[in-house]
């Protein structure tokens, strides 16, 4: 209980900071503001990865599971900072 | 080295801090994608230093697949699809979540059994956040590409969503209770949740779409949080957190340009619905003799004594693919000294940001680009307003007609201008499914056809004058 109850604290206190920050994003960054974001949500990768190694190669249901993670988040990670990096070139193009 | 790992996920979070800190600027925007893109390196790195992996076959075929599909999925989008490619991601993220939460979970109670109770919630919020985030994604993409239209039973939906909601809550409290071990119930959860986000994104109209997309971003976002409860991950719940955060603001922003509030927006398709169809009769009434037609040749005419141009794109701009017909005329005028600037309403296209990328991609200087409180003051200075695929954002019954379904939306005033073309190829209704006032107003000429074809007459007919 003691380590959900800091982890708690932890997500409160991030959401104020990413209300802070995002209120300064231009409004013509939203739509790369929101691929960004979506590949940075992409971390989930982490559990998917711990997931999809630690099963032995012998399948089974939990460690398909993993690799499908894996997979999902790769798509995510990848095709996120590929699109925001293509949009921003846009902007950074002029002025 | 667990103290270390876990370092790398704070050192990974950091860099998004920063990060989305680089997107608060244009200029430092790209930097700021670079810096989050090394911060997910970073956290992938330590993630695989962890003692638990004994294999990493699975890892890498599936990030050489993933990565594979995201590249090609990252090259072939046009601008013009962002909103479908970002409600892709939003589902593909929420995918994930459920899968990571499912397989630990297996892993869990094939270890040792079910783990502790606020474990346990922390599992059942990954599933439930992250099922409704990837079939409601899937909706909004079909709703976007148009696949499937409004739904005209939407008090049905309603029901059905409303009997899965209490369904899966009861589910899930059932489950967390019973300490259950058995995995056909948490599957037979995750298939209530899946139904659970079918049923709320489908009553909502394809014109509202912009805030479920932002709303999915906010889900998937607090998808990965929980996923760092479930993980014991302070990394993961930071990061979470801020994507949530992120989502969450543009829901509010979008939902704030409309005018509507957020339960209106996902829960009002009922009332919305019965309204359209009456308007929609009169309609020919309404416009019958009243509007004054124009051809390109006439608003080359029109563009040439002009000093001050402001161009509204609207949804049509991106459907014609017009951006750059646009640059073309703009670069044309300003050749004849005209100021030309680009007025933004928060919800013209079909996401936040949606038109900016589109005019960004044909080089159009971002400080030409004002939004609504920046160009609203300057509207009745200028000469000519040019409204592309726009329509409910610059109906002035927003303003004027408190009996109007949209009265007190925020609006682009580009009935003040000294003239106001309209190109748009019919005088069917917008999204909100009324009549526009704009249409027949004194001031008002209309230019009916393909964005497109339109600007790029209007440009060789003032390179012809």
């Amino acid at each position: 209980m003691e380590l959900f109850a800091l982890s708690f604290t932890i997500f409160i206190l991030a959401l104020f900071v990413g209300v802070e920050l995002i209120n300064k994003v231009p409004p013509t960054l939203h739509t790369p503001l929101m691929s960004g974001t979506n590949a940075i949500s992409g971390i989930v990768i982490v559990g998917a990865i711990i997931s999809a190694g630690s099963t032995e190669l012998s399948p089974n249901v939990a460690g398909v599971l993993g690799f499908i993670a894996v997979t999902l988040a790769s798509i995510n990670i990848v095709a996120g900072f590929l699109v925001t990096d293509r949009m921003l070139n846009m902007f950074k193009r002029k002025g | 080295m667990f103290a270390l790992i876990n370092l790398s996920y704070l050192a990974a979070a950091v860099c998004f801090i920063l990060g989305i800190k680089g997107m608060t600027r244009p200029k430092t925007a790209v930097r700021g994608n670079q810096l989050a893109a090394i911060g997910m390196l970073i956290a992938v790195v330590a993630a695989l230093l962890h003692q638990e992996i004994i294999s990493y076959a699975a890892i890498i075929a599936g990030m050489l697949l993933g990565g594979a599909i995201g590249v090609w999925l990252a090259k072939r989008t046009a601008t013009t699809e962002m909103p479908e490619l970002v409600a892709s991601l939003n589902g593909i993220g929420g995918g994930a979540s459920v899968a990571v939460a499912a397989s630990t979970w297996m892993h869990a109670v094939n270890a040792t059994g079910a783990g502790s109770g606020g474990w346990t919630a922390a599992i059942l919020a990954s599933i439930v956040i992250g099922s409704v985030t990837l079939t409601g994604s899937v909706v909004a993409v079909l709703k976007l590409k148009g696949n499937i239209g409004d739904s005209r039973n939407n008090r049905l939906w309603h029901s059905v969503t409303l009997v899965t909601l209490i369904a899966a809550v009861a589910g899930a409290v059932l489950f967390a209770t019973s300490g259950s071990t058995s995995p056909l119930a948490l599957a037979a959860l995750v298939g209530l949740c899946l139904l659970l986000g079918i049923g709320l994104v489908q009553p909502i109209g394809g014109a509202d779409m912009p805030v479920v997309v932002a709303l999915l971003n906010a889900y998937s976002g607090l998808a990965g949080a929980a996923t760092g409860f479930v993980l014991g991950n302070q990394g993961l719940i930071i990061t979470g957190s801020l994507v949530g955060a992120s989502g969450l603001i543009l829901t509010a922003i979008m939902c704030k340009a409309m005018n509507r509030s957020l339960p209106n927006v996902l829960f009002g398709g009922v009332l919305g619905g019965s309204d359209s169809t009456a308007s929609q009769q009169d309609e020919g009434e309404f416009y019958d003799g009243k509007v004054k037609y124009a051809t390109p040749d006439d608003l080359a005419l029109l563009l040439d004594g002009a000093r001050k141009v402001v161009m509204v794109p609207g949804y049509g701009l991106a459907v014609a693919q017009a951006q750059h017909a646009v640059k073309e005329l703009a670069n044309q005028l300003e050749g004849r000294g005209a100021k030309v600037s680009y007025a933004i309403h928060p919800v013209a296209g079909r996401m936040p940001g949606h038109m900016n990328v589109l005019l960004a991609e044909a080089e159009i200087p971002y400080d030409q680009l004002k939004d609504m409180d920046a160009i609203n003051p300057e509207l009745p200075q200028a000469d000519v307003a040019i409204v592309l695929g726009a329509n409910d954002v610059v109906n002035p019954a927003a303003a004027e007609d408190p009996n109007s379904p949209i009265f007190g939306m925020p609006i682009l005033d580009v009935h003040k201008a000294k003239t106001v073309v309209v190109v748009k190829r019919s005088l069917s209704a917008g999204f909100a499914g009324i009549p526009n006032g704009l249409f027949i107003r004194d001031n008002s000429l209309m230019v009916k056809g393909d964005a497109k074809e339109v600007l790029q007459a209007t440009t060789s007919a003032i390179k012809e004058l």
